[in-house]
């Protein structure tokens, strides 16, 4: 029972730090742009097939495949913020953006249905079923690399942020935009490159996705709700808690697919719900901007 | 003459910075005090706090006799406060006079009334109809001021009531002050203006990097030497850099 | 609405008033009529479609068009109506005609459930609250498919009701109909109340509603359960006329979307915005899914269709026409300029506060600088 359990938390922990991949680029574009990007769901199956495309026309390794679709991928995040994010604005840009992401997500979603048929996919490699016997678990390889990539990128954006010049602008972007407009920033750039690497992280977790779990075009859907979830959970806006609240939430649920696989997804969400009602702002949340 | 609100040692820090240092101020039922400072010298801050939008981290807020800290703000609003804000916060979707309606607590046709009332004590009743998002500035501040008096508060707070508007404007807001004045409502007016500060006001408060400085009547205040001396980095003003939020001192150092 | 006819000055109003009027009582004797002129199935079928989504979308935006809110978690609402038709009829042995009887229950699970979810969701910010009602959302969805009494993945279905396939549909019209015309009595009373004056100032600035003495959580609450139970009773006549409900077509991700699309098509935060809004996209989502069976095509359609109203039609479409209405109406005509109408006292000076100025919140985050978010 007790090795379950450390299995489960152990499992968790790792299919964590994938999430913490899809999630982190999520809430990095919430940060920054204030917006809920439900195309990030399919974004990430997007990446999925980029990396499949690679993989098996190619022969390219996942990992290797990863400096060709990241580039990508940041790309398309900019073609998409440029296009349509950008005009977006007045007092209903919430609805606007929900609606515009979901047009983008339906669009995205419908060429990868034509391009490649309803089908399940996954993507294979070597280390892709074997894994590693540690202190008498087992430590699936992909999952391991998956979390160490996860760490690495999230260490790299911490970088960006905190010790580059444009970091410096993202982060006071995100603090208050009409301030750093007046400061010289330009806020426009800053919006574009952004959700361009919250699009190209987004490629690194579709890859590691893609090669845990089977996926189709469909697929974002249940994606994109569980991503938003654990972004609020660790605070819209911060990159370290969508990476706490990503193994937590996975953790937790792993934990409860022990007694009940059927239960365990409800958890997933009442965990989010419980936790909101302690906390409203998830763990790392900024609160609002302080009222005159 | 009883002070109507009062505040005893009202400290409030934002991280490192010390907006607010031991504060104490009183306001006298039915007289137009003011209180002024250099930016940043935590006037705003002090406002907040008194009126809940802000916690203080010690020392009390009263009202008459009642201790009034850190109530929320529709309590503030309920036990007889009104606060108008720097920059105008009004409802820019609906009309003016809705505008009007959405603080006044009575029935419909009695609320109108009375709303129409306001407007045209402030001179925008001609506005009524059009969205309040369509105002100019000055109109704003005069919308402001209006619905903070549909409440009939017992003290009005009045952050920068003559900030960015024209020289008649400033001088039409003197004459309603003067005007509620006269009929007992009690003011505690922040301001920059000192022409407006010292022909309005019967006291007068200085504040400095969050305590006080100075207080008493315009005369004597005007040539005080610490409050000289709290200004004469506003002399200099159009060579310093931009000046810091509100609530944040100036003066770097002076805080323990 | 209620501005452009509240600004037209002397005489015309009458007049206009009066045509408005009659516009109106046509348009109810049309509506009212229209089974008897097309009586085919087929055709009833898009209609009851398209009132009930009228009646939800009234529903809903009377909620998240008017407090800006928006929520994409009414299919917790309406879902629940339907299992609540379905199980009572299915375990108190209900049958024929009677099952409407069941109706008011739907209604009122719908707003019972409600207070609990708006408790919690309502005391967070609006992008935070977007993402709770979809966490519900999926809980609800979720509960459906698990437990026994819900049916599982089978669901659960209707009792026989004794009508022919005609009368079937004649009869659901006018339910429908007048589901329809509740809602939209509800939501226009709302809008015309000081309630909702209140509910939309919370909109516009909820921490200053607050200062100055709005019970903000009680309006949003309230605004939010009336929301629920309109939705609630909606869901149980559209269980009936399914005959049938399961968990993915209950509680459909795509449900609350297409809320906010009609709305937002109609115009967000008027009365007949969502009206426009559902008989516009509603049938044109219906003809959609029963023409291309294959997924790709209807995705990209509906896809494009979105992307060009959002951008077209930014402030949907009754607004809009207001405005064009306002601009036929004034053309010609002098700008009304304040300094002719009272001393030049009062013309002010325009500052270019960015924080305040409606269209002035342009860029990236529109909402931060605001403070109207509550923690």
């Amino acid at each position: 029972m007790a090795r379950q359990i450390y299995q489960a938390i152990a499992d968790g922990i790792l299919v964590g730090g994938v999430y913490a991949l899809m999630a982190v680029g999520l809430t990095l574009i919430f940060g920054v742009l204030d917006i809920i990007n439900i195309a990030q769901g399919v974004l990430v199956i997007l990446g999925a097939y980029l990396s499949y495309q690679l993989s098996v026309h190619l022969h390219l390794d996942l990992f290797l495949g990863l400096l060709i679709t990241m580039p990508v991928m940041f790309v398309i995040g900019v073609v998409i913020q440029w296009a349509f994010i950008r005009r977006l604005r007045g007092r209903e840009r919430t609805s606007m953006t929900l609606l515009v992401s979901y047009a983008v997500a339906l669009i995205i979603e419908g060429i990868l249905y034509k391009v490649y048929g309803a089908d399940d996919r996954q993507l294979s490699a070597s280390y892709v079923q074997s894994s590693v016997r540690l202190f008498g678990f087992y430590l699936s390889d992909i999952y391991l690399y998956g979390f160490a990539l996860a760490v690495a990128l999230v260490v790299a954006l911490y970088a960006l942020l905190y010790r580059t010049g444009f970091g410096r602008s993202v982060r006071a972007t995100m603090q208050d935009e009409t301030a750093a407009r007046l400061i010289g920033i330009d806020v426009n750039r800053v919006a574009a490159v952004t959700f361009g690497v919250g699009v190209a992280v987004t490629a690194a977790g579709g890859m590691v996705y893609g090669a845990t779990n089977s996926f189709n075009p469909n697929s974002g859907y249940d994606l994109i709700s569980r991503l938003l979830a654990i972004i609020i959970l660790g605070g819209l806006g911060s990159i370290g808690g969508a990476l706490l609240a990503s193994v937590f939430m996975l953790t937790v649920e792993s934990l409860v697919d022990i007694w009940s696989p059927q239960w365990a997804i409800v958890v997933f969400y009442a965990a989010l719900v419980l936790v909101l009602v302690i906390r409203p702002t998830g763990f790392f949340g900024r609160p609002p901007a302080r009222a005159q | 003459m009883t002070a109507l609100l009062r505040t005893e040692g009202v400290r409030k820090a934002y991280g490192g910075v010390h907006a607010l240092d031991s504060c104490t101020i009183e306001v006298d039922e039915g007289s137009v005090a003011g209180l002024i400072g250099p930016n940043g010298s935590g006037k705003t801050t002090l406002f907040n706090v008194i009126t809940g939008y802000a916690k203080a981290d010690g020392g009390q807020v009263y009202l008459g006799d009642r201790q009034i800290t850190n109530v929320t703000p529709d309590r503030v609003f309920a036990l007889g406060i009104g606060r108008t804000f720097q920059l105008t916060r009004i409802f820019a979707s609906l009309t003016v006079l809705e505008n009007m309606l959405v603080a006044s607590p009575n029935g419909r046709a009695a609320a109108r009334r009375r709303a129409m009332e306001q407007l045209e004590f402030v001179g925008i009743d001609g506005h009524h109809a059009e969205l309040a998002g369509t105002l100019s500035y000055g109109q704003r501040k005069l919308l402001e001021l209006a619905y903070v008096l549909v409440a009939e508060p017992a003290i009005i707070l009045l952050d920068e009531p003559a900030g960015g508007v024209n020289l008649s404007l400033v001088n039409t807001i003197a004459d309603r002050i003067r005007e509620l004045n006269a009929g007992g409502k009690t003011f505690l007016i922040v301001e920059h203006n000192m022409e407006f500060v010292m022909g309005l006001c019967d006291r007068v408060t200085v504040l400095d990097s969050g305590s006080v400085v100075a207080a008493g009547p315009p005369a004597i205040i005007r040539t005080d030497r610490r409050v000289l001396d709290a200004y004469l980095g506003e002399d200099l003003a159009d060579d310093d850099p931009p000046p810091p939020e509100p609530g944040e001192p100036e003066q770097p150092g002076e805080q323990p | 609405m209620g501005t452009v006819m509240g600004t037209v000055t002397g005489g015309a109003t009458g007049r206009r008033r009066g045509l408005a009027g009659l516009a109106l009582v046509l348009l109810a004797l049309a509506t009212v009529a229209f089974p008897l002129v097309f009586s085919s199935p087929v055709v009833t079928n898009y209609a009851i479609y398209a009132l009930i989504f009228v009646a939800v979308g009234s529903a809903w935006n009377m909620f998240s068009g008017f407090s800006g809110y928006i929520s994409l978690g009414h299919a917790v609402f309406f879902g629940s109506g339907a299992y609540t038709v379905g199980i009572a009829a299915r375990d108190w042995h209900v049958n024929g005609v009677a099952v409407f009887a069941l109706l008011p229950l739907a209604a009122v699970v719908g707003a019972v459930i409600a207070v609990p979810f708006g408790l919690v969701a309502l005391r967070v910010r609006r992008h935070t609250f977007i993402v709770i009602t979809i966490a519900v959302f999926f809980i609800f969805q979720l509960m459906a498919a698990n437990f026994s009494f819900t049916g599982g993945t089978s669901g659960v279905s209707a009792p026989f009701l004794p009508w022919t396939p005609v009368s079937f549909n004649d009869h659901f019209y006018y339910i429908t109909l007048g589901c329809a015309a509740v809602a939209i009595a509800v939501a226009a009373g709302v809008r015309r109340s000081r309630f909702g004056l209140q509910l939309r100032a919370i909109r516009d600035d909820e921490d200053r509603a607050r200062g100055l003495g709005v019970q903000t959580m009680r309006v949003k609450l309230t605004a939010f359960v009336l929301s629920a139970t309109v939705a609630g009773l909606v869901g149980g006549v559209w269980f009936l006329y399914l005959t049938q409900v399961q968990p993915p077509s209950g509680f459909d991700p795509l449900f609350d979307l297409s809320l906010v699309l009609m709305s937002f098509l109609g115009g967000l935060g008027t009365v007949s915005g969502p009206v426009l809004g559902a008989l516009i996209v509603e049938p044109g989502q219906l003809y959609l899914t029963i023409t291309y069976t294959n997924g790709y095509v209807s995705e990209i359609l509906l896809g494009a269709l979105l992307l060009v109203v959002v951008l077209f039609v930014p402030r949907g479409l009754i607004p809009t026409a207001g405005e064009w209405i306002k601009k036929i109406q004034t053309r010609g005509r002098p700008a009304v300029s304040p300094a002719s109408q009272r001393p030049p006292a009062l013309s002010g000076l325009r500052s270019e506060e960015l924080a305040t100025s409606d269209e002035g919140r342009q860029g990236l985050k529109g909402g931060r600088r605001r403070a109207g978010e509550e923690i």
